[in-house]
């Protein structure tokens, strides 16, 4: 028994350790105590990437949500054609971040790309400009994720019983009505589990930003992730780089504490990354 | 005819919104997929001139030739050989560790299962710095092993989460019973958590080889020689290297995602439930 003990507990020390080491890893081998902080706190830059990721975390969600709501209750039906659909829907997540950020930024490359055959003016834009690159960026994180989270609510539709909208339709309740009065309300685990993964892991988007622009034009998609990855291993910069870290492992952490508490569902599950 | 379905399979649910939208959706999903199949079928000339959505008027293996020319034999070795490592060694640890937290009612497990259940919370991206410095000071950096230690520590909390919730579910009658037969730890292990597990170890085994599978971040931090690049991560050098050869860079992606493919034609029921793990409840 002990044997099991010890056996899982040098990982799990591991895990600990990893996580509570960026307090050492700070200022490398020289201890300058809260220098970094301090010049981090006041940078351009960073605040600069909060700001991003803060913008690319709501509007993720704001928009994914709804999507992935929307098909989920969709692939929930029973029709044949809708299977067909949802194993059609599916085929994104055969892909890595990586693959999916190198298929979009060559679709939109301004030369060559999809849009550059089509005749119509106002598509023939420059998708990675400093204006665009973030709402593009958004939209391929939509593409990429929304088919996970769809999954999530397609399994919480269909566990909601079937009496419940035969009872509802005896009622005279039209489908509008029911949808909002039956199936929101019953989907409420699904909805809180599905945003505490998008949000947090908002968090966590580095791939498909890295592959797709570097975080450039400028400093226009340079958010968190990639501002930690910059600073440290780009500007070998490792101690302003840990307290970017910390700041993303703080406000993780809050974020799924606080989403947890409000849903009163006494499960954490919330990491997620790059599916 | 919409309207007759709905009454026959007696659903009522805003279906028409629900059927356009879906349709739009799909439009979406696949124009960027069939963008790149095209354009990897292209030659290069063909690719600069002709319309990227009209289909090409032979299927050109060039880029695919080169592709596989390109070491990808190696790339893909490496990412099996990372993501079967990790797994393996995840699962070993987590079953243990799991039958640790359920049956070992002492404080400390039940303290270390609370400590592991705050790992969810953390994103892995965060430890990245002292992460790459232990690496470094172990001699593991450009190795193999640097890719499969993150990953099973990373791995733990999800796996034991589930593997936990799990192994509570086997009724304490199983575990007695097997004491009373005098059967130590280890042997109710093998006899009896083992085989009754082995759902939800094929299930979160799918999810964190997933997780291992198209992981960009570590390879990109703690690796540097392209003899131990894995599959994604070489797909961006590969971009960095044969920058106007976009045919050839979207063979590499098409190629790239063909494994996974072939588990989603053989698995599909496992896979999604395996990429659901633990969330789809």
């Amino acid at each position: 028994m002990a044997f099991f003990g010890i056996f899982a507990l040098i990982p799990l020390v591991g895990v600990v350790y990893f996580s509570m080491v960026k307090w050492n890893g700070m200022g490398t081998p020289q201890w300058v105590g809260f220098d970094n902080w301090s010049a981090s706190l006041t940078d351009k830059t960073t605040l600069n990437a909060i700001k991003l990721s803060l913008i690319v975390m709501v509007v993720t969600w704001g928009v994914q949500t709804p999507i992935s709501l929307l098909l989920g209750v969709f692939m929930a039906g029973r029709q044949r054609y809708r299977a067909v659909l949802s194993v059609l829907y599916f085929l994104p997540l055969l892909f890595s971040s990586a693959a999916i950020g190198i298929i979009f930024k060559s679709m939109v490359d301004p030369n060559f790309g999809l849009f550059s055959h089509i005749p119509v003016r106002w598509l023939q834009q420059s998708y990675l400009s400093p204006t665009l690159a973030l709402p593009t960026v958004m939209f391929v994180i939509t593409w990429a994720f929304v088919p996970f989270h769809s999954l999530l609510y397609q399994a919480g539709v269909r566990q909601i019983p079937q009496t419940m909208y035969e009872a509802a339709m005896i009622d005279g309740a039209s489908p509008w009505k029911q949808f909002w009065s039956i199936t929101i309300p019953q989907l409420k685990y699904t909805i809180v589990t599905s945003s505490t993964l998008q949000l947090v892991g908002a968090l966590t988007y580095f791939d498909l930003f890295y592959v797709m622009t570097q975080g450039g034009p400028g400093d226009a998609t340079r958010i968190l992730p990639l501002h930690m990855y910059i600073t440290g291993f780009k500007s070998f910069d490792y101690g302003r780089s840990a307290v970017i870290s910390v700041i993303l492992a703080v406000v993780g952490l809050t974020l799924s504490l606080t989403l947890n508490k409000l849903s009163g569902t006494g499960k954490m599950e919330s990491q997620q990354e790059g599916i | 005819m919409a309207q007759r379905k709905k009454l026959l399979t007696g659903r009522t649910r805003p279906n028409l919104l629900g059927g356009a939208f879906g349709w739009l959706w799909l439009i979406i999903i696949l124009v960027p997929i069939y963008y790149g199949i095209l354009a990897s079928f292209r030659t290069q000339g063909e690719y600069y001139a002709s319309n990227p959505l009209v289909p090409p008027s032979s299927l050109n293996m060039r880029a695919y030739k080169l592709v596989i020319e390109n070491d990808f034999g190696r790339y893909l070795m490496n990412s099996v050989i990372i993501t079967v490592g990790t797994v393996v060694i995840l699962l070993f640890v987590s079953i243990l560790g799991a039958y640790a937290i359920v049956r070992g009612q002492s404080k400390a497990s039940q303290r270390l299962f609370r400590l592991v259940l705050l790992g969810l919370a953390i994103p892995a991206q965060a430890t990245i710095v002292p992460l790459y410095y232990m690496i470094v000071k172990m001699g593991l950096y450009d190795t193999l092993i640097a890719l499969i230690l993150p990953g099973v520590g990373f791995g733990i909390p999800i796996t034991i989460l589930i593997l936990v919730n799990f192994v509570r579910d086997i009724p304490g009658e199983l575990f007695e019973s097997m004491t009373v037969d005098g059967a130590g730890s280890w042997r109710t292990m093998l006899s009896l958590v083992l085989p009754l597990a082995r759902p939800a170890l094929v299930t979160v085994g799918i999810y964190d080889a997933l997780q291992v599978w198209n992981g960009f971040l570590f390879p990109l931090v703690l690796t540097g020689k392209p003899e131990v690049r894995v599959l994604p991560y070489s797909l961006f050098t590969y971009q960095g290297e044969h920058g106007a050869d976009q045919p050839a860079i979207l063979a590499a992606v098409i190629v790239s995602c063909l494994p996974i493919l072939a588990l989603y034609i053989v698995g599909r029921r496992q896979l999604v439930a395996g990429l659901t793990a633990g969330f789809g409840k």
